[in-house]
């Protein structure tokens, strides 16, 4: 198995926080990753950094052996890597439709689109309906998107990253704030996207949805990862438990 | 060379009381993130208000301030409890703008109701003498006014750094939720701010009317060049506030001194467009991250 | 559905006849001159809207357009040999490009900041050219510029500036239609709603806001010619004017913001309003408290604007009960919202 991504060595501070601290990371191509560690680890630092969100004077972060260090975000997501938000970010006042045709639209030059009306856009609108079914929500179609549920929303959002049909998908805390159900129905849809050959890193703190699905688990702690492996080692090893209860002698992990 | 030094020493005097004008306008976006385009019509308010304490009562003009400075601080507080307030939560900033636009107007109605058109001039003994030091002549309003200024902003940053309220003011103004966390009324910090904000202008006000012949129409050139210098010195920074007026004013003088009054109102614009040009945040503002 | 369908066009044909016919019917020169008026106002609301409504950008400065139409008309205007007449109003889309041109170098300064400090810098850049325009000789500095009446007999002067006008807000109308209705319009309206997360999707942020931008001032400045030859007179001070670039706001506001028809209900209705109040002796001095007033009340208790308050209770009554799906489990799977399809039309959307 290839590394798909691969993170080295990247440091990020804001202000006199370090957020991120030399901090390495893998993903296997093919392979559904977990990313795991108490609040303040810099998970999501880490997410905005593969993704263009952050910029970063030090470390190198590669995408299928090319850098794409500080790479701006609209390059990140056409080069295939596709990537949600923990608050979802999605445009509440156009409908679960138009969302997805945002998405699309990325592949056109730009004056084309001056002249194309949305009706023009045929085999696009199919493609965006075939995966707002895929996740669930087609017949929120033509509903505007704030009116969206919060499990709502982050299945529209995982929708309209797919549109670009990327090879590998960051998703930051899917399953958080979700219902029971909803939660399932999400796990299933990872796993058939990656039998579909999707690769998928997610941050997560809900363990049971964690163990579930993931393969290999790395555990960040204070900006950097400590442990990697697979779910079960993880589990076992003294240094996670270590990092979000904090040591007796370290501050409280918050 | 004289008519240059002439120009700059003018700039900076008269620097200083825009600067104080603009700093309660960035104190204002700093702690509530509202535009207050009436900034420049309360000047007028003031200046009229100066004027009538003056035609009327025979009250100095720098005696005056004791009372139109705390009305104008009064009148803050009631624009914001009745307008501020009621502002829709999205895009509260953009919608602050169209609001205080909107009292702008309202204001300068009645004031062109109340005064009507013609343009007024506030007088003084001060006005018309000048000191003759070194070779130029610096009219004592000038002097005088830009020692008030002086000593209000550094009112203003003695209570910013030394009084508990004016903490309350930095903290709200660096992190409001973190502020509110630890107690700080920050709704009615905000008021306050306000308050002060507005308050500022009833000193600008009477400089402003003692040096320039106004009427109600005035304050739209009045809230350009404030907006031009806050923007330029970064919305939210006083000291770029401070900064970028005396700077902006000196250029203008100088212009206005060396080439021609007509283009110097142009070279202050155009400097405001040079310098967004370059850097869009204005001189001390943070700059844009990609996440925003 | 297909019953439906034609209301919508149906009444536009009728608003259509309505205004064509209305220099007929009321042709008393006071009532068309207002509707002249009326009509540049609505054009200039409208485009603005394109711009300020799609993609939640708000400009305070497209007076600045609308004095550069006019005076690039009238100084076109001041070379004799083109004399007074129909062929006059050729004059007027060229002055609607130099207005577009003027905005491109506006856009590229304007469009570099943040949302409140665009609002900010509009205004400033529209000082600007109140200065040069009041300062520069060849536009007459502040005596402004006269431009020759055409010779039309007196009771039907105002009509072909009046159909001039009218042909103006219909493109201005279509312009907005179209874009609204484009993906260009729904990469704006992306913006409007999370700009950077548009951004980081692939959209061309910077390019598509400038090209709305620079499309809005164009009606602008056509309509900014239209009030230049039909005054007969450009003045610095009344073709640069605050005031318009506030009237056109709240007219926008008013009828609704980023709605295609918003705008055009806002003029129609607060236009010949502006000009009552202007013109009567009575309440002359008041007007702009009036105006400012009315502007607040709109502001605070109707942010939204007519059109889409009243789309909105439409919906709510369509609908039955109040929104589309109860959270989580219902939506996935569809025991979905039948009426999510009733709801459904594109273009609708506020």
């Amino acid at each position: 198995m290839t590394a798909l991504i691969e993170v080295e060595g990247v440091s990020k501070a804001f202000g006199g926080l370090q957020a991120l601290n030399l901090c390495s990371l893998t993903v296997e191509t093919g392979t559904v990753a977990g990313l795991i560690g108490p609040n303040g680890s810099g998970k999501t630092t880490l997410f905005n950094v593969m993704t263009g969100y952050e910029r970063v004077r030090q470390g190198t972060v590669r995408f299928k052996g090319d850098s794409i260090t500080n790479a701006t975000p609209d390059r990140v997501f056409k080069l295939g890597i596709g990537r949600t938000f923990q608050l979802t970010r999605i445009f509440p006042r156009l409908t679960a439709m138009e969302n997805m045709l945002i998405a699309t639209q990325h592949r056109e030059g730009w004056l084309g689109s001056v002249f194309r009306t949305a009706a023009s856009l045929g085999p696009e609108r199919d493609r965006a309906m075939e995966l707002l079914q895929f996740v669930g929500i087609a017949a929120l179609a033509n509903q505007p998107a704030g009116i969206l549920s919060y499990g709502q929303r982050k299945l529209l959002e995982l929708a309209y990253v797919l549109v670009a049909d990327p090879d590998v998908l960051l998703l930051d805390e899917p399953a958080g704030g979700v219902n029971p159900s909803l939660i399932n129905h999400l796990a299933e849809k990872i796993r058939e996207l990656n039998a579909q050959g999707k690769t998928f890193l997610v941050v997560e703190h809900n363990m049971e949805f964690v163990m579930g699905i993931c393969d290999s688990l790395t555990v960040m702690n204070q900006g950097a990862a400590i442990v990697t492996g697979t779910p079960a080692e993880v589990q076992a090893n003294p240094q996670v438990l270590d990092a979000y209860l904090g040591g007796a002698d370290e501050e409280e992990g918050d | 060379m004289t008519i240059l030094y002439q120009g700059l020493i003018d700039g900076v005097l008269t620097g200083a009381v825009y600067a104080l004008m603009a700093a309660g306008l960035t104190l204002i976006f700093g702690v509530m993130d509202i535009i207050n385009i009436a900034q420049g019509v309360f000047v007028v308010l003031a200046a009229y208000l100066s004027y009538v304490l003056a035609a009327h009562f025979g009250v100095d003009l720098f005696v005056g301030i004791l009372i139109t400075m705390p009305a104008l601080f009064l009148l803050g507080i009631a624009v914001d409890w009745a307008f501020i307030r009621r502002l829709p939560a999205t895009d509260r900033t953009t919608m602050s703008i169209l609001v205080t636009y909107a009292v702008a107007i309202v204001v300068e109605g009645v004031l062109t109701v109340i005064f009507g058109v013609n343009y007024v001039q506030l007088h003084g003994w001060y006005v018309t003498k000048s000191i003759h030091l070194l070779g130029f002549y610096l009219p004592y309003i000038y002097v005088f006014g830009c020692g008030m200024a002086v000593l209000l902003m550094a009112a203003i940053y003695l209570m910013l750094y030394q009084t508990r309220f004016g903490r309350s003011i930095r903290a709200s103004l660096q992190n409001r939720p973190a502020a509110r966390l630890v107690g700080i009324n920050v709704d009615r910090v905000a008021t306050l701010t306000f308050g002060i904000g507005v308050a500022v202008t009833a000193a600008g006000g009477m400089v402003f009317g003692a040096t320039t012949a106004f009427n109600p129409n005035s304050g739209y050139d009045l809230i350009s060049r404030l907006l031009s210098i806050v923007i330029l010195g970064g919305l939210g920074s006083m000291a770029g506030a401070m900064v970028a007026a005396i700077s902006m004013l000196m250029v203008e003088d100088v212009v206005a001194s060396v080439w021609s009054p007509l283009w110097s109102e142009v070279v202050f614009f155009a400097a405001l467009v040079v310098v967004l040009t370059l850097r869009p945040q204005g001189l001390f503002g943070r700059s844009f991250s990609r996440a925003q | 559905m297909s019953r439906r369908g034609l209301i919508k066009p149906g009444l536009i044909a009728l608003a259509l006849l309505a205004f064509v016919l209305f220099p007929f019917v009321f042709s008393n020169p006071t009532y068309t001159t207002i509707a002249v008026f009326t009509l540049i106002y609505m054009t200039s609301t409208t485009a603005w809207n394109g711009f300020a409504g799609y993609s939640g950008y708000i400009p305070l400065g497209h007076a600045a357009f609308f004095g550069t139409g006019a005076y690039t008309f009238a100084v076109i205007a001041q070379h004799d040999h083109l004399g007074a007449g129909y062929g006059m109003f050729g004059l007027i889309p060229l002055s609607g490009l130099v207005a577009g041109l003027v905005a491109i170098p506006v856009g590229l300064v304007a469009l570099r900041t943040r949302r409140h400090t665009f609002v900010v810098i509009t205004i400033a850049i529209f000082f600007l050219f109140q200065l040069v325009a009041t300062n520069l000789g060849i536009t007459g500095g502040s005596s402004g510029l006269q431009v020759a009446s055409p010779t039309w007999p007196g009771a039907t002067y105002n009509d072909p500036f009046y159909f001039v006008a009218l042909g103006l807000l219909i493109l201005a109308v279509a312009a907005s239609w179209t874009i609204r209705r484009s993906r260009f319009g729904l990469q704006l309206l992306a913006i409007r709603d999370d700009e950077a997360r548009a951004r980081g999707l692939g959209v061309r942020v910077g390019r598509v806001k400038l090209t709305a931008f620079v499309i809005s001032a164009i009606p602008i400045g056509m309509a900014g010619a239209v009030y230049a030859y039909f005054v007969g007179q450009v003045f610095p001070q009344f073709v640069f004017d605050p005031l318009f670039d506030l009237s056109i706001a709240l007219m926008a506001f008013f009828g609704g913001l980023g709605t295609v028809w918003g705008p055009l209900l806002g003029g129609i209705l607060l236009e010949p309003l502006q000009q009552y109040l202007t013109f009567s002796y009575s309440v002359g001095d008041l007007y702009l408290i009036i105006y400012g007033v009315i502007f607040l009340v709109v502001i605070l208790l109707l942010p939204l604007g007519i059109v889409p308050s009243v789309s909105n209770l439409l919906t709510r009554r369509r609908s039955g009960r109040g929104r589309a799906s109860p959270p989580g489990m219902a939506a996935i799977g569809g025991d979905g919202d039948a009426r999510a399809g009733l709801v459904a039309q594109s273009g609708t959307t506020p």
